[in-house]
């Protein structure tokens, strides 16, 4: 073989190796769904849905972890919508380049790698123990609040950054004030970017375990809250508390809650996908 | 009285010095228009006086501009209210994503204007001063982005007006146009000429000797002649502008 | 009256972005303040170099290097698997794949990151573990091995999407002049597209190290709670994420020094995962703006 035999060779077998990799991500994908389906499915019914948690498998339900759940992303699309997107707007539309907004700049991205469970630990300090809130919804929902705040942040930016300069100088050209052209023109045209970054927001929320257990929710709630101070338990916490018993019932039980989570988890990213492709062809200028 | 006036206007982005020492008086009820090569200073001098270039960081202005005698950078002058007064026309059509109506009465609703009669009224009014009355005054209600690029031309002109300013400010309205939507934009700015004060930047000659009264030219951030439009494209004073009409350079 | 209420707007939103820097600071002064108080009965010199930790055992020991060690071993796991895969697929993406092909793996791919991670620790332990032990008969019921690969595949497309898009931000002509040397799509790929883009890679590997060593609930799950001081993937281990986890699930009582330990940890975890972060911020500044 000559050299360019060589290389043509080389190239090949590096395409090949691409593509195994390329499907080792997808296929681990799809056999976690395959296991957590074969195993989850048929456990759920009307009845695991409804019913409270049980000492027994059997008779377990996740009702709950879903009102908790529910409960704590109201109020976390509550806080954290408007301050994200107000700190969003601040920092595209206000801010100019100067020392100040380029260190809430990096201090935003440093956020947004803080690992979740350090946030735990403000929210357990802060809003449970300093605030006095405890281990209520009120405490989950501002811990995160603060945590996916970056998320709402740079979303926020991003959709505001694509509209274009010539709107803005439009509406001031009218006479219009910076707050007016903001509203009625800037957000109404960024809104679907906005929302797309809410919606992710929510995914990211509604999958996270380990602030919450670090700020002392629940593994055992046998009733329905009632209120932003009552004591709860989110999904994922029974996920992870059914994992590590060791009967086999509550395997099967944490794999049917898996299933509705996952549901939850795509279709909300489902939801983010399809409004950005409708914003992406509604808004070409 | 001069309805628009300049005096020693200088313009600085940063430390590049973009206006040097300009002065001019713009009649009232006329077209005046600014020609020039690109980036000789004529867009940034027109937006001087709706104080578009506030909205620019680093740029640092010296010098009077005053609208019917008052300084608008000197007294205390509120900018949202100023540029009421004054419409602008943009290069590339720029229509909010809204609905027709709801393009043509954006300024009426930042001013609070709630009752109906009197924006469906404005609507008409300024739609037919804009020549786009007929073509779209049965779909008031479809979204601007759906019209032509000349037909969201004349509804930012319908825009403009429909907030009555005085003084209408148009920077290179008909550049993105097609040569029949140029030719309505050109026969519209020469009608409204009886009840507004117009300033038009173009970049082509041809355009600025069939619709201004009297034009100035621009160079490297200077003002280097202001006349009447045909003596201006027959017999300028200078040099520098007989080069640039027989095309010598720019 | 309109100006004033421009000026409360204004004001509103300032202090929205404000209450971002606050949450930093309130990290730090929370994790501070309690770990300055654990100090004051615990020596730093035993927790950085003791090699046994049990604050919850009546014999108490304070050094966190098997938490460390816990930790530094899953993310090693992980990376070798997330490394070579994430840095190959986002190869393949840029430089063999079809547009509309890229344009459909991407995003299928990211899914993997938005799998909740309490699932990715369930398929750990109940699917990955039982299969590893059919080929590694020794392998413990928890282990770091399995919790690790599963966290490499999590992290894949933290490095694939964003080395792809630092291979994109490569302009066209660096590749043109390579195909135009005769060059092959492999010898394109790591001899001229791969060094371009570098920084931008590294910066993704970095947030990718950032996010396992952060990385809770799958080693929660499947990597045991045991502090070990080893380097074995096939024994259970426990990380600093997780020992924080077992602290707040028991009843350890409020202001005692085993509740301490927490912030300590927790100090510890910051610290390093607010240094990579730098690093690579500090990486994507100095070097990123080259080819633009």
């Amino acid at each position: 073989m000559n050299n360019s035999q060589i290389n043509k060779l080389k190239n090949l077998i590096f395409k090949l190796f691409a593509i195994f990799c390329t499907s080792v991500g997808l296929i681990v994908l799809v056999v976690l769904l395959y296991v957590v389906m074969s195993k989850g499915l048929a456990r759920i019914d009307f009845d695991f849905l409804t019913n409270l948690p049980s000492r027994s498998a059997e008779r377990a339900g996740i009702y709950t972890a879903l009102a908790g759940m529910v409960w704590i992303l109201v109020l976390t699309v509550l806080i954290a919508f408007p301050i994200g997107v107000g700190a969003g707007i601040y920092l595209q539309e206000y801010g100019k380049r100067n020392m100040f907004t380029n260190f809430i700049e990096i201090n935003i991205s440093n956020l947004a790698g803080v690992p979740s469970i350090i946030y735990g630990i403000l929210g357990l300090e802060l809003f449970g123990r300093f605030l006095g809130f405890g281990n209520s919804i009120l405490t989950g929902s501002l811990t995160l609040s603060l945590l996916v705040l970056p998320l709402i942040i740079v979303s926020t930016r991003e959709a505001i950054k694509a509209v274009p300069g010539s709107l803005r100088e439009a509406s001031y050209g009218l006479g219009a004030t910076k707050w007016q052209t903001i509203s009625r023109v800037v957000l109404p045209s960024a809104f679907g970017g906005i929302m797309t970054g809410l919606i992710l927001a929510v995914s990211r929320a509604v999958g996270e375990t380990a602030p919450l257990i670090v700020i002392g929710a629940l593994v055992y709630v046998p009733f329905i809250p009632e209120g932003p101070m009552d004591e709860f338990t989110v999904l994922p916490i029974q996920i992870f508390n059914w994992v590590t018993r060791p009967q086999a019932g509550f395997v099967t039980n944490a794999a049917a809650a898996i299933v509705i989570l996952l549901a939850f988890t795509f279709m909300m990213n489902g939801i983010a996908v399809i409004i950005r492709n409708r914003f992406n062809k509604r808004t070409k200028f | 009285m001069y309805k628009l006036e300049a005096r020693n206007v200088n313009l600085y982005y940063g430390e590049k010095h973009a206006l040097k020492n300009i002065g001019i008086g713009i009649e009232p009820n006329t077209v005046t228009a600014f020609i020039g090569p690109s980036g000789c200073g004529k867009s940034t001098f027109l937006r001087c006086f709706n104080r578009m270039n506030d909205l620019i960081d680093n740029v640092k202005i010296t010098g009077d501009i005053l609208i019917d005698g008052r300084n608008v950078y000197k007294s205390k002058i509120d900018v949202d209210e100023h540029r009421k007064k004054i419409g602008m026309v943009f290069q590339k059509p720029n229509p909010f994503p809204k609905s027709i109506y709801e393009n043509v009465i954006y300024g009426l609703r930042i001013n609070g204007v709630k009752d109906k009669a009197i924006l469906d009224e404005r609507v008409e009014r300024s739609l037919k001063q804009a020549a786009l009355w007929d073509e779209v005054k049965d779909d008031l209600k479809k979204s601007a982005l759906s019209l032509s690029g000349g037909q969201q031309q004349r509804l930012c002109i319908a825009r403009a007006m429909a907030v009555e300013p005085s003084v209408i400010l148009m920077d290179e309205p008909a550049s993105a146009l097609d040569p029949i939507s140029t030719s309505k934009i050109e026969e519209l700015i020469y009608e409204l000429k009886s009840k507004y004060t117009i300033v038009i930047v173009t970049h082509n000659m041809q355009q600025a000797a069939r619709i201004s009264d009297k034009t100035a030219f621009f160079y490297l951030g200077e003002l280097i002649e202001y006349t009447e439009t045909p003596k201006m494209f027959t017999n300028p004073d200078k040099e520098q502008t007989q080069n640039y009409i027989t095309g010598r350079f720019g | 009256m309109v100006k004033v209420k421009e000026k409360a707007i204004e004001g509103f939103l300032i202090f929205c972005s404000l209450l971002t820097v606050l949450t930093t600071l309130g990290i730090i002064l929370v994790l501070a303040s309690e770990t300055i108080t654990f100090f004051k009965e615990v020596s730093i010199i035993e927790f950085f170099t003791g090699t046994e930790w049990t604050p919850l055992f009546a014999n108490k020991k304070f050094g966190i290097l098997p938490l460390v060690c816990g930790t530094l071993l899953t993310t090693l796991i992980a990376i070798s698997v997330a490394l070579p895969l994430g840095l190959t697929i986002a190869i393949y993406l840029n430089e063999y794949a079809h547009q509309k092909f890229t344009a459909i793996v991407k995003p299928l791919l990211e899914i993997l990151a938005a799998v909740p991670t309490v699932v990715y620790g369930f398929f750990a332990l109940t699917f990955v573990t039982p299969l590893l032990q059919s080929f590694i008969p020794n392998l413990s019921g928890f282990n770091a091995l399995s919790a690790g690969l599963v966290m490499g595949v999590m992290i894949i497309p933290y490095i694939s999407s964003l080395s792809e898009d630092a291979l994109r931000a490569v302009p066209k002509s660096l590749r043109e002049a390579a195909y135009g040397m005769g060059s092959t799509k492999l010898q394109t790929a790591f001899r001229v597209m791969v060094p371009a883009a570098s920084s931008g890679i590294v910066v993704s590997v970095i947030l990718a190290i950032s996010r396992a060593i952060g990385e809770t609930m799958i080693v929660a799950v499947a990597a045991g709670q045991e502090p070990k001081f080893t380097f074995n993937p096939l024994t259970s281990v426990e990380t600093i994420t997780t020992y924080i986890v077992q602290v707040s699930m028991g009843d350890v009582p409020q202001n005692s020094l085993e509740y301490r330990t927490i912030f300590s940890a927790g100090m510890a975890l910051f610290i390093f995962t607010f240094l990579l972060n730098n690093i690579s911020f500090w990486i994507k500044k100095k070097f990123q703006q080259r080819y633009e």
